[in-house]
């Protein structure tokens, strides 16, 4: 067993532990709650996944190179409220223009962030610890204390959340997943393959070396920043489709939910490694937990935040103490 | 020779100077003892766990989970009050919570390894999530009226405890910082960790006690708000660490560890205190005060470094 174990990749490990402990939360929540394993739990738990998968992608890229990016939430509320105030305005704009503005709106949020920290030399957590709170405040200014409402909204928006992409084994999957799942897959599939996008592990796992190396690391950095702004835009349109109603606390918390995501997803705080599979069953463990307390009649839905702190905090000490034994173990048998 | 105030806290000085004239100008009866004993309890509860977070950043770290633990505490008692337990008692058991959720903190940063900025992260939401299990949707009252004096009363004149106590540990930690061994200590692991541990100082053991004391402070703070607002809910304190690490920075603290002093903490504490007060004169709402804040976060480390590349550049053109 051992022997297995210090063979395969801790990349490997991580991923099927991980699958186990999804595995293990459904099969637990499943003997509790009547009527868990359903066509309708599987969507209610798939659609509010998707809203946090791409936020969480963005986070992860940004955690790669050994930042984080804590003004995530305020960006995807932002452009939550700005594109329902958009589409009010014009209702006629292509669904693909106004995913694609989303995009583009949230991704200058992330230019600043990344401009400051890149060029400016300021640490990541202290720009978007400031950001968190200037583009929340930038947000209740410019609302005027109005709130965006369903019935502003163009009808094909309201009618995506419910509109169905294909179905599997009488699970429905909507086009809102499919779209979270496709910029998860994209971006996972260019993090292996393209060159450039190595850079982002690169210059996590050892800034000196990467410069040495040839890498523009400040460039690198500036890019992941306006990847993740963007992608927090991209889940700012999920979120708007959602919920609709959109007031200046939207997307608030969603910073701390894409980073458990992230961190339960086994990307490395410290930089330099980690995977979208690793990302993508973080994001639905985390939010499969979320949606199950608040039908669990023993615990109360007030525990959702004191168990996902422990949560976060299980999976890095885990993740930390089992790399730490790996590591002796391979150094055994090596010697 | 060392000089008596480095080039930062002069700066800071004359923007404090500055903000003071503005807002005696705006109400000329804003020197006056009561008002700013007003302006000081406003705040207070923050800038006395800021105090603590100069210790804990010099020392290369960072606590995100203040407010957090600041918020549990407040519930903790409101809770407990509310079940029938005496206020002393009380008061004893969110002590006791607080040193827990340090020693927890700590056992994580200090023993396992893990960086403090996950650590702390995490608590920052686990311990609000405990506040909101604590008092769920509702608001607390009924505290003994005693412990509603405390925090609202004054206690030497017209000066409330929370003042007392602000200056008492300002002078406690400035000595403890830059008179004792055990704040040499602290300044030489968050300059080099590694030289410091290869030199044979105990750094475990360091970071420990600043877990531990931040995490008590914060606590004691919260139970300090509780009293000062007759009631506690589960946002109680929330987003307060911004404001805390905001200050300290703002004082010339290096993020990195190392450098700085509780002068320029002090001075730039007097600084955010007028800032907030001359902003509410202007009609500034609270939600905008707080983007302020954070565009001061942000150029209290940006300026300097912009300042520092334009010198070395001047230098090398010279």
């Amino acid at each position: 067993m051992t022997g297995l174990l210090s063979r395969a990749s801790p990349q490997t490990l991580r991923i099927l532990a991980l699958a186990l402990a999804l595995l293990a939360t459904i099969l637990f929540f499943a003997t509790q709650i009547e009527g868990y394993l359903s066509p309708r739990m599987f969507t209610r738990i798939s659609t509010s996944a998707a809203v946090v998968l791409p936020i969480a992608v963005g986070q992860a890229i940004v955690i790669m190179t050994r930042n984080i990016d804590l003004s995530a939430g305020s960006i995807l509320g932002v452009v939550a409220y700005m594109t329902g105030q958009l589409l009010g305005a014009m209702p006629d704009l292509h669904p693909v223009l106004a995913v694609l503005s989303c995009m583009a709106l949230g991704g200058a949020f992330g230019a600043l962030n990344g401009i400051i920290i890149a060029f400016g030399r300021v640490p990541a957590i202290i720009v978007t610890l400031g950001t968190l709170a200037l583009y929340r405040s930038f947000l209740v200014e410019w609302s005027d204390a109005k709130t965006i409402t369903t019935a502003s909204l163009p009808q094909w928006l309201v009618d995506l959340p419910s509109a169905n992409a294909f179905s599997i084994l009488g699970l429905d999957i909507r086009v809102t997943v499919l779209l979270a799942l496709a910029a998860c897959l994209v971006t996972g599939l260019a993090l292996t393959f393209l060159r450039p996008a190595r850079r982002f592990y690169a210059v996590g796992s050892n800034p000196d070396a990467a410069v040495m190396a040839g890498i523009n690391a400040r460039r690198v950095v500036l890019t992941a920043f306006i990847i993740s702004g963007a992608f927090a835009g991209l889940s700012g349109f999920l979120f708007l489709a959602k919920f609709g109603n959109i007031t200046v606390v939207a997307g608030m918390g969603f910073e701390l939910k894409s980073i458990a995501a992230v961190v339960v997803g086994g990307v490395s705080i410290m930089g330099g490694s980690g995977s979208m599979i690793g990302v993508l069953i973080g994001a639905l463990l985390v939010d499969t937990i979320d949606n199950s307390l608040t039908r669990w009649a023993v615990v109360s839905e007030f525990w959702r935040d004191a168990l996902l702190g422990g949560l976060i905090m299980a999976a890095v000490t885990l993740d930390t103490l089992a790399n730490r034994q790996l590591a002796r173990l391979r150094k055994g048998r090596a010697e | 020779m060392t000089r008596f105030l480095t080039p930062w806290e002069t700066g800071l000085l004359a923007v404090f100077l500055c903000t003071l004239a503005l807002n005696a100008s705006f109400a000329p009866e804003f020197l006056t003892v009561q008002n700013q004993i007003n302006l000081f309890q406003l705040s207070i509860e923050k800038i006395i766990v800021s105090l603590v977070m100069t210790l804990v950043i010099l020392n290369a770290e960072i606590d995100l989970s203040v407010a957090s633990i600041m918020g549990l505490s407040a519930a903790l008692f409101g809770y407990l009050v509310n079940a029938g337990t005496p206020g002393g008692l009380a008061i004893l058991i969110c002590l006791a919570a607080g040193l827990a959720a340090g020693l927890l903190n700590a056992a994580l940063i200090a023993r396992v390894g893990i960086p403090s900025l996950v650590v702390t992260l995490a608590m920052l939401i686990g311990f609000r999530g405990l506040a909101r299990v604590l008092v769920k949707d509702n608001s607390l009252g009924n505290f003994p009226r005693w412990f509603t004096d405390l925090g609202q009363k004054g206690l030497i004149g017209p000066i409330p405890l929370s003042i007392l106590l602000f200056f008492a540990l300002l002078l406690l930690l400035g000595m403890v910082l830059h008179r004792s061994s055990f704040g040499r200590q602290v300044i030489v692991i968050g300059t080099n960790a590694e030289v410091a541990r290869f030199s044979g100082l105990n750094v475990a053991r360091v970071k420990t006690v600043l877990f531990l004391l931040s995490a008590l402070i914060s606590a004691l703070c919260g139970l300090l708000y509780a009293a000062r607002l007759g009631s506690v809910r589960g946002d109680t304190a929330f987003g307060f660490e911004l404001d805390i690490i905001t200050m300290v920075l703002l004082g010339g603290v290096s993020i990195f560890g190392g450098k700085g002093s509780m002068t320029g903490v002090f001075l730039s504490i007097l600084i955010i205190l007028n800032l907030r007060n001359g902003m509410g004169l202007m009609n500034i709402t609270g939600h905008m005060q707080t983007g302020v804040i954070g565009i001061l976060l942000i150029a209290s480390v940006l300026l300097p470094n912009l300042l520092a590349d334009f010198r070395a550049r001047r230098r090398k053109d010279a």
